[in-house]
């Protein structure tokens, strides 16, 4: 999962580090006052924690192993700006210091490892906590879940990133069918370890895992759940942001203009159409089978990506959990 | 693919580049990586100039070439799934020992390759000159949050514990006959993972308080590594616009 330097476009590098960095500047702001000075220790620990659980492989199938990406595990049990905060530090620190990830990539590499598994992974964590009835297992149900899909969430960003930017000429679909398809087998690992870590941590410590506060007997009362109208208003406006960017897509086919053009024979000096190097790289766009389902489906999965993660941080920029426990007041 | 962090890359050597300050050799090594990274694909010769001067600069460090190649093996499965790009990849054919590949595709190949490997090179060589508190010193003294840093610090520092402690419960369960092969096996493995984070939040909370009956405030002290001085910051920059010169040479005439 960590990218060398040279896999994406450097414009893509900077666009997605400026995300990167937007996304966690706004959660820091929200956790400073805890974070910065009180709870830097328990912050350093439980990133360790998560960079030692990376190296821990569990066994997947006829002996072979895969090990842990931890993204929806940290946010659940530290909530989704301590848990994505926890992990930047984790990519960061294996690009510098471990040589293991490019520098030019951490742009993409925070974003795809740390902020889409800790926020969507969050984000879906808490709607399948609506789904399954409030005990242990069902919260370590909604966790697996969680993790599982957070997996696929990032395997899904890293092909929208790979429409954008990619520097070699391999089609989206292909390279979407081929991440998220691997991805999809890798969440299930990941959804089962993350789901058993949850419920033993319920066993031992109920009151320090974040999104199990509500199981606890000095249950907070105050998280205040997103409301409806807040989520559908987001939900339009993501929706619409969307189809902005799906249209850009549209423009691949011939529309009025366009026909005009063909019949009159002008078209030719007109081949390369929007698709070609105004938005999206041109490799990623070359030699796709089905132009239409590739480019719908990349428009669902940004759609997708997008709404789980704004969720995401709406549930970590509203919640008011208080508690004696530390990194539960994240305010 | 991120697999075997077992220990840090630092080589304990006397080099001018090891006494140089952190905050100028990380801002020469961004600068590096972003020559490499915007050099266009077709100008092999720019990608030699690079790798001469990683060369020049890795044996200024005194670094063994063996160990930079061993460390180098880091990008090997993303080497592996650049060789894959020519057969994937759409356009043009051409013959290659008598298979059709596409012509971008090797193009493609060779990118990834050169410029995974050049990346992962310089991180190296940051890496083997430079003690991981003194990167971290380096970032907050080019202006990274000192939230982050802080909590950097912290999280290198215990890791090599918690690494252990993961180590023995798995030596523990091999010595009671724990086995895994198959997944539905894996719940000891994420029990004990579960234990190690209950450990790892209460020996914060323990480490916390020893902390602040020590006086902690929030902050700490900057001791340690000397900082740039006009010296360290001239030879960055050097570095640093060679490197931009060839990307830009390359730019130009590609």
């Amino acid at each position: 999962m960590h990218a060398p330097d040279g896999f994406l476009t450097i414009s893509t590098a900077v666009a997605t580090g400026a995300i990167s960095a937007g996304t966690l500047g706004a959660t820091m702001r929200r956790t400073r006052s805890t974070l910065e000075d009180r709870y830097i220790p328990l912050a350093g620990l439980t990133a360790a924690f998560v960079f030692a659980a990376q190296m821990f492989n569990f066994p997947v199938a006829a002996g072979t192993t895969g090990h842990l990406l931890g993204g929806a595990l940290a946010a659940v049990l530290l909530g989704p700006s301590v848990g994505a905060l926890v992990v930047t530090v984790v990519v960061v620190v294996q690009a510098l210091a471990f040589a293991d990830g490019g520098l030019t990539a951490l742009g993409y590499n925070i974003l795809n490892m740390a902020i889409v598994p800790a926020f969507g992974g969050f984000a879906v964590y808490r709607l399948f906590r609506r789904l399954v009835p409030r005990s242990v297992p069902g919260v370590a149900a909604a966790a697996g879940l969680a993790g599982g899909t957070s997996v696929v969430l990032s395997s899904m960003a890293f092909s929208l990133e790979w429409l954008f930017g990619a520097t070699t000429p391999v089609a989206f679909d292909t390279v979407f069918g081929a991440m998220v398809g691997v991805h999809a087998i890798i969440g299930i690992g990941e959804g089962v370890i993350t789901a058993l870590a949850v419920a033993s941590v319920l066993a031992a410590r109920p009151d320090i895992v974040y999104g199990a506060q509500d199981l606890t007997p000095t249950r907070a009362g105050d998280a205040r759940p997103v409301r409806f109208r807040t989520f559908a208003l987001a939900a339009v406006l993501v929706t619409f942001v969307t189809a902005m960017v799906v249209s850009q897509f549209a423009a691949g086919d011939p529309d009025g203009l366009e026909r005009v053009a063909i019949d009159q024979g002008f078209a030719s000096s007109a081949e390369d159409h929007l698709l070609d190097g105004f938005l999206f790289a041109d490799y990623a766009t070359d030699g796709i089978d089905n132009e239409t389902v590739s480019l719908a489906v990349a428009g669902a999965a940004g759609t997708a990506i997008t709404l789980a993660v704004g969720w995401g941080l709406v549930v970590a920029l509203r919640d008011r959990p208080s508690s004696h426990s530390p990194l539960r007041s994240e305010r | 693919m991120g697999a075997g962090h077992g220990h840090a890359l630092y080589v304990h050597e006397h080099s001018p580049l090891h006494r140089m300050a952190p905050e100028a050799k990380l801002a020469a090594a961004f600068g590096i990586v972003v020559a490499v990274a915007v050099s266009p694909r077709h100008a092999v010769w720019a990608f030699a100039c690079f790798a001469v001067m990683l060369g020049v600069i890795a044996a200024t460090a005194r670094l063994p070439a063996r160990f930079v190649l061993a460390r180098m093996a880091a990008v090997l499965p993303f080497i592996l799934f650049a060789f894959l790009i020519p057969f994937v990849a759409g356009g043009e054919r051409v013959d290659v020992v008598g298979i059709a590949v596409s012509r971008e595709g090797l193009w493609g190949m060779w990118n990834v390759i050169a410029k995974a490997t050049l990346g992962v090179t310089v991180s190296i060589l940051l890496a083997a000159t430079t003690e991981i508190p003194d990167i971290l010193r380096g970032l907050e003294r080019l202006r990274a949050p000192r939230a982050m840093t802080a909590i950097a610090g912290f999280m290198v520092r215990y890791l090599e514990i918690v690494a252990a402690e993961l180590g023995r419960m798995r030596t523990a369960m091999k010595a009671r006959g724990y086995d895994p092969r198959w997944l539905w096996q894996a719940k000891p493995v994420a029990a004990s993972l579960g234990s190690m984070f209950v450990r790892s939040y209460e020996r914060g909370e323990r480490v916390h308080a020893a902390m602040v009956s020590r006086g902690f405030t929030g902050s700490i002290p900057d001791l340690r590594t000397r900082r740039a001085t006009s010296r360290d910051w001239t030879a960055a920059a050097l570095v640093s616009a060679v490197a931009v010169a060839v990307a830009l040479v390359a730019l130009v005439t590609t």
